[in-house]
């Protein structure tokens, strides 16, 4: 953030208004990549702190949700969630070039069974068995929905894309929105609720 | 205005640490600098522990390792563009083509993770982030690319 850098202050930095997670602006795009690098690197010519302002500005794209085909409904005796997750293992496994998620698809699966008991069996969010934390939880499916989500699309999607089509568009995103009205309305610790879902996506009454 | 924006709204009103002044050093010349990576993105090999929630440590990445994963805590940040290029958070490969032609001296034996999102700056001040300033001291960086997310 241009703010904070400007307060704290720093030796030298160079402002990028590109999307947080994205801080050389563009995936793929290594020419793209070489002229921020070079600016940066422009910096050490500096001979007194320098805050700079790189000139291009890439924003995210929250509003436009990535198309992926959806695996069908395959085993009507398992969860909806599970089920969904269980049909994106394939495109899971198959993401490459990039960083990976940490996640156990294990975990991911004990998380949607915990999430789905709380959204749609009136179960207590602290009687749910969620692993670890529902913070940790939550994490972990939009992990593997992500990362799902780079080995299905052909192009780079634009920032926030997946997660908008993770919260919108799959049955474990609106499973979770049911989850965290679920357990807002118990009374469960605020954070645990709150960061179930980016807080770009927050559908609560 | 996107997702983002309201983030940094909020990001520019949270308090930050008075560090009484830039710390500040001539720079040598980047054609003969050993250069490394510092990234808060939350990344560690495959095989290290994951950060905890605020956990205020670093992990080392070793140069070449492809095992790069991705454990950080905050909901608030894209991760779809890294985990389609790396070097969109972690510029490895730009930084061996850099070196190949000559702009910069070397890449470093290892790069450094910590976690962005934290409550307490506490222990990175006085403890881990002196400790990793020493690590890459000894393995003899000369200039360091931070890349926060």
């Amino acid at each position: 953030m241009h703010e904070v850098a400007a307060r704290m202050p720093i030796p030298r930095g160079l402002y990028c208004q590109f999307p947080l997670g994205r801080p050389l602006g563009k995936p793929r795009d290594p020419e793209f990549q070489h002229e921020v690098l070079r600016a940066a690197f422009g910096l050490l010519d500096a001979t007194e702190p320098t805050l700079a302002t790189y000139p291009v500005v890439i924003e995210d794209e929250v509003d436009v949700a990535l198309a992926c085909p959806m695996p069908a409904r395959l085993d009507p005796s398992l969860p909806a969630a599970v089920d969904e997750m269980r049909g994106l293992r394939k495109a899971f496994d198959r993401a490459s070039g990039g960083i990976r998620a940490a996640v156990d698809p294990d975990v991911v699966e004990a998380a949607l069974r915990g999430f789905t008991r709380v959204a749609d069996d009136a179960t207590p969010w602290d009687q749910a068995e969620i692993p670890d934390n529902p913070v940790t939880a939550g994490l972990v499916i939009r992990g593997y929905y992500e990362q799902a989500a780079a080995g299905l699309s052909e192009h780079v999607p634009g920032a926030r894309s997946a997660e908008s089509w993770f919260a919108q568009q799959t049955v474990t995103g609106k499973m979770l929105h049911r989850a965290q009205q679920a357990m807002k309305d118990a009374g469960a610790p605020q954070p645990f609720w709150f960061y179930v879902l980016p807080a770009s996506q927050h559908r609560l009454d | 205005m996107g997702a983002d924006h309201d983030m940094r709204a909020v990001m520019a009103s949270l308090p930050v640490p008075d560090l009484e002044g830039a710390p500040f050093a001539v720079a040598p010349n980047l054609a003969d600098a050993q250069v490394a990576i510092v990234t808060t993105a939350g990344l560690h090999l495959a095989s290290d522990d994951s950060f905890g929630i605020f956990d205020p440590g670093y992990r080392v990445l070793p140069h070449g390792r492809d095992d790069v994963t991705i454990s950080h805590n905050s909901q608030n940040l894209d991760r779809s563009g890294m985990m389609l290029d790396r070097n969109v958070v972690y510029p490895v490969d730009r930084l061996d083509e850099l070196a190949a032609d000559g702009s910069i001296g070397s890449v470093a034996p290892s790069h450094l993770s910590f976690m962005g999102a934290q409550s307490d700056l506490a222990t990175i001040l006085h403890d881990t982030g002196p400790q990793a300033a020493h690590r890459l001291q000894e393995q003899g960086t000369d200039v360091v690319l931070l890349t926060p997310v």
